[in-house]
């Protein structure tokens, strides 16, 4: 809890005090608050030595059964709830981490302040002593409550999810009725050598796959098609133009999915009816064909999703100065080539990032599998639809199979896959680097 | 790709992109005009069966939502036969738990909105003003978790709420959300907090004032309109999901209007499609309205917000 602005470095500090020892103070820091002391700031010493007391004293009982807990799951049936127990556990395991950093702060603290001590330093007044306590606190302070919600309502169920992989817990071996165990990797190992899960896995992550792949980069491609048209200085009313082309953007997507799922619906939607019925004599199978509701869900996600690209290009478009491609037609560039080295690079430079996020977005968009025809049609020997991607198994899983371990199980390998294109994004985002360094 | 010819003086034969000297040889004024044109022409036709794709199923929805056959069959598009039935039925029947819903809505969105806002400017003036240990981590930490939807956690959070009791309670869905989107708002007002100059609240600082008075004082009013898209943004967010409150809540008294609204659909209602289409242009239009009004600002915030860190 040190200022450190105050220790500038001089050759021959005045009161230096070279028989004060930064090594003692760490050492005698093991018991907390006892390094303070020794750098004769007694209050503050005290004060550690009791938060860090009265912290074990509490929470020992809490810690040591919560931990306990999380190992043994519970022990008799119908009154240990293993669920409970795993979320205690992992209450408890918050508490050691915190613990232990403190402990650790509380060590480099003596360290540093005995150093300075060294260099000639000596601790202010208890008013100046406190208000620079404030100061280098003040920062935390102002996070606790959005880093505690954030721990209880984000980290700890992603936790509790990367735990519930682990256990058994299943619709037959439910808590309170019945205790969970561990059963380490074996939910994953059912994932891929069981027939009926490999075959339903691999075909799910497939599509998963390639839906992400085709449904993100045809709105990107459409989005970008329409920015350039629209950047075109001949064409007039281009205010109006772009608020209708981000309109579909603008209208909440659920509402926007399940008209679109009542205009193809297999049997009165208005695209067999109006469109597909009079033109070719037939209608097409949107709802009940596996490959018919594929396509019919990528032209709806392009639909909803190039708006919002298209203003982002919109708008890097009406920054590319025109000097470029008046010396690119200088240079006698055709249109293809003034694409290609001009547009396109600047387009992708600037936009980088948030691209990826629309690769992400769609990776987990439950919205649009679940409200066009909640992830159907069946298909014989899975228990996940036709269109059903990695998160609406999972929600199938849970709540009409109750299979709990298992969609932990697949969301965390989701979270990995998210986790790698996450990877990518930090390398690719300049800008993030910069600031890390500041 | 039609774009650019303006800046171009010559006239380009597409089968000879590539070729310097051809280009330049080629000046045909009266070619060229009549080329502008046909590449105009084909401009608008672009634009305008964009147009339609786009309007038509808003149209659709709609002109169903005035339609008195609760089915979809039989439905028809002409405004003749229009009324304003199913909006009527919406909030006057007994049986309509629309106005619930909406009350619901409105009471998860006004906390939702008022709490993220307050937290989310705290956390960010932490991160934008002071240089602290662990800061760094905490701003890797913010990304990451901004790539993970709280919805990937779906199962624990049922099990969770299930066990603490706030299945089926508002509550319990106020907490995913304020939670779940602090670290996306946090980066959004910290990104507006690094473009108010430092000098600011340095000289403040000179003439003493405290932490708290230089962030209430200077720093808040400055980000007024950040903090505003925020509160707009989390405010609309309970209105536009839908998927949360599926997890979370059972009963219908207990909907937010989206699942209300999805349940007219749903299986069991499925007659209902020209009821959900009164109730979902009511929530459709406003917010489309503040969406389009809001856009420029909404987009290039959001671009910051997760380019810039």
């Amino acid at each position: 809890m040190s200022n450190e602005k105050e220790s500038k470095p001089v050759k021959v500090p005045k009161g230096a005090d070279y028989s004060h020892s930064p090594k003692k103070a760490m050492l005698l820091s093991i018991i907390p608050g006892f390094g303070q002391i020794y750098n004769k700031r007694r209050i503050k010493g005290i004060l550690i030595l009791t938060l860090f007391l009265a912290f074990a004293v509490v929470m020992f009982n809490f810690v040591t059964s919560g931990l306990q807990g999380l190992i043994t799951l519970g022990e008799t049936p119908r009154i240990d709830d293993s669920r409970v127990f795993i979320i205690e556990g992992i209450i408890a395991m918050f508490f050691v981490i915190f613990y232990a950093v403190m402990y650790v702060v509380n060590i480099k603290d003596a360290k540093a302040e005995a150093i300075k001590i060294q260099n000639g330093w000596s601790p202010g007044g208890l008013k100046e002593n406190f208000k620079n306590a404030w100061d280098t606190s003040f920062p935390y302070v102002m996070i606790g409550p959005g880093l505690l919600l954030l721990i209880f309502v984000v980290i700890l169920p992603l936790l509790f999810m990367a735990f519930m992989a682990f256990t058994n817990y299943n619709l037959f071996n439910a808590p309170p009725r019945n205790l969970l165990q561990w059963v380490g990797f074996e939910n994953f190992i059912r994932l891929v050598t069981l027939s009926e899960w490999r075959n339903t896995f691999f075909s799910v992550l497939s599509w998963t796959l390639t839906w992400t792949f085709v449904a993100t980069t045809l709105s990107i491609a459409l989005a970008m098609f329409l920015a350039i048209l629209t950047n075109d200085k001949r064409l007039k009313g281009t205010r109006l133009i772009r608020t209708v082309l981000i309109l579909p953007w603008a209208v909440p997507g659920f509402v926007t999915i399940i008209i679109f799922s009542a205009l193809f619906n297999d049997n009165f939607g208005a695209i067999n009816l109006d469109i597909i019925q009079p033109l070719f004599g037939t209608s097409i199978p949107w709802m009940s064909n596996v490959m018919w509701s594929r396509i019919a869900i990528i032209m709806i996600q392009v639909w909803l999703g190039f708006p919002y690209v298209y203003a982002l290009f919109s708008g890097v478009l009406k920054g590319i100065s025109d000097d470029w491609y008046e010396a690119a037609d200088m240079d006698g560039a055709s249109r293809w080539q003034k694409f290609r080295e001009i547009t396109f690079p600047h387009l992708m430079f600037a936009t980088g990032p948030l691209l990826l996020t629309q690769y992400t977005f769609n990776f987990n968009n439950f919205n649009i599998i679940y409200l066009f025809n909640e992830g159907g049609p069946a298909v014989r020997g899975q228990n996940a639809g036709g269109t059903d991607i990695l998160i609406s198994w999972v929600f199938k899983l849970t709540f009409d199979n109750a299979q709990f371990s298992m969609a932990a199980a697949i969301s965390l390998i989701l979270g990995l896959i998210v986790a790698t294109f996450a990877f990518f994004q930090f390398r690719r985002s300049r800008s993030f680097r910069e600031e890390g360094t500041m | 790709m039609e774009n650019y010819s303006e800046t171009s003086t010559s006239t380009i034969d597409k089968t000879n992109k590539k070729t310097d000297d051809q280009v330049k040889a080629k000046r045909k004024p009266m070619n060229r005009k009549t080329k502008n044109r046909l590449e105009l022409a084909l401009m608008y036709t672009i634009i305008g069966i964009m147009f339609v794709i786009i309007f038509y199923p808003l149209f659709w929805a709609f002109a169903i939502s005035m339609n008195t056959t609760a089915s979809l069959f039989g439905a028809s598009l002409s405004p003749t036969t229009w009324s304003l039935d199913n909006y009527i039925w919406l909030f006057t029947n007994p049986r309509s738990n629309y106005l619930t819903w909406y009350g619901n809505t409105l009471f998860v969105s006004v906390i939702v909105s008022s709490v993220t806002t307050l937290l989310v400017s705290l956390t960010a003036y932490a991160f934008s003003r002071y240089r602290f240990k662990g800061r760094t981590y905490g701003l890797y930490a913010f990304l990451l978790l901004q790539m993970f939807p709280v919805l990937m956690a779906m199962v624990a959070l049922f099990i969770l709420l299930n066990t603490i009791g706030l299945l089926d309670n508002l509550w319990g869905l106020i907490l995913i959300y304020i939670g779940g989107g602090i670290p996306m708002n946090a980066f959004l007002v910290k990104g507006y907090f690094d473009t108010i100059p430092k000098s600011l609240d340095e000289s403040a600082k000179m003439d003493g004032a405290g932490h708290f008075r230089i962030f209430f004082q200077i720093l808040l009013p400055l980000a007024k309109p950040i903090l505003s898209v925020v509160a707009l943004f989390n405010f609309m967010a309970p209105f536009m999901d839908f998927i949360l409150p599926r997890i979370v809540l059972r009963s219908p008294e207990n909907f937010t209007l989206a699942l209300g609204l999805f349940n007219f659909v749903n299986a069991q209602f499925s007659n209902n499609f020209s009821r959900f289409a009164a109730g979902a242009v009511l929530i459709a239009i406003p917010i489309a309205t503040v969406y389009l009004i809001l856009q420029k600002y909404l987009i290039s915030g959001l671009a910051s917000g997760a380019t810039k860190g």
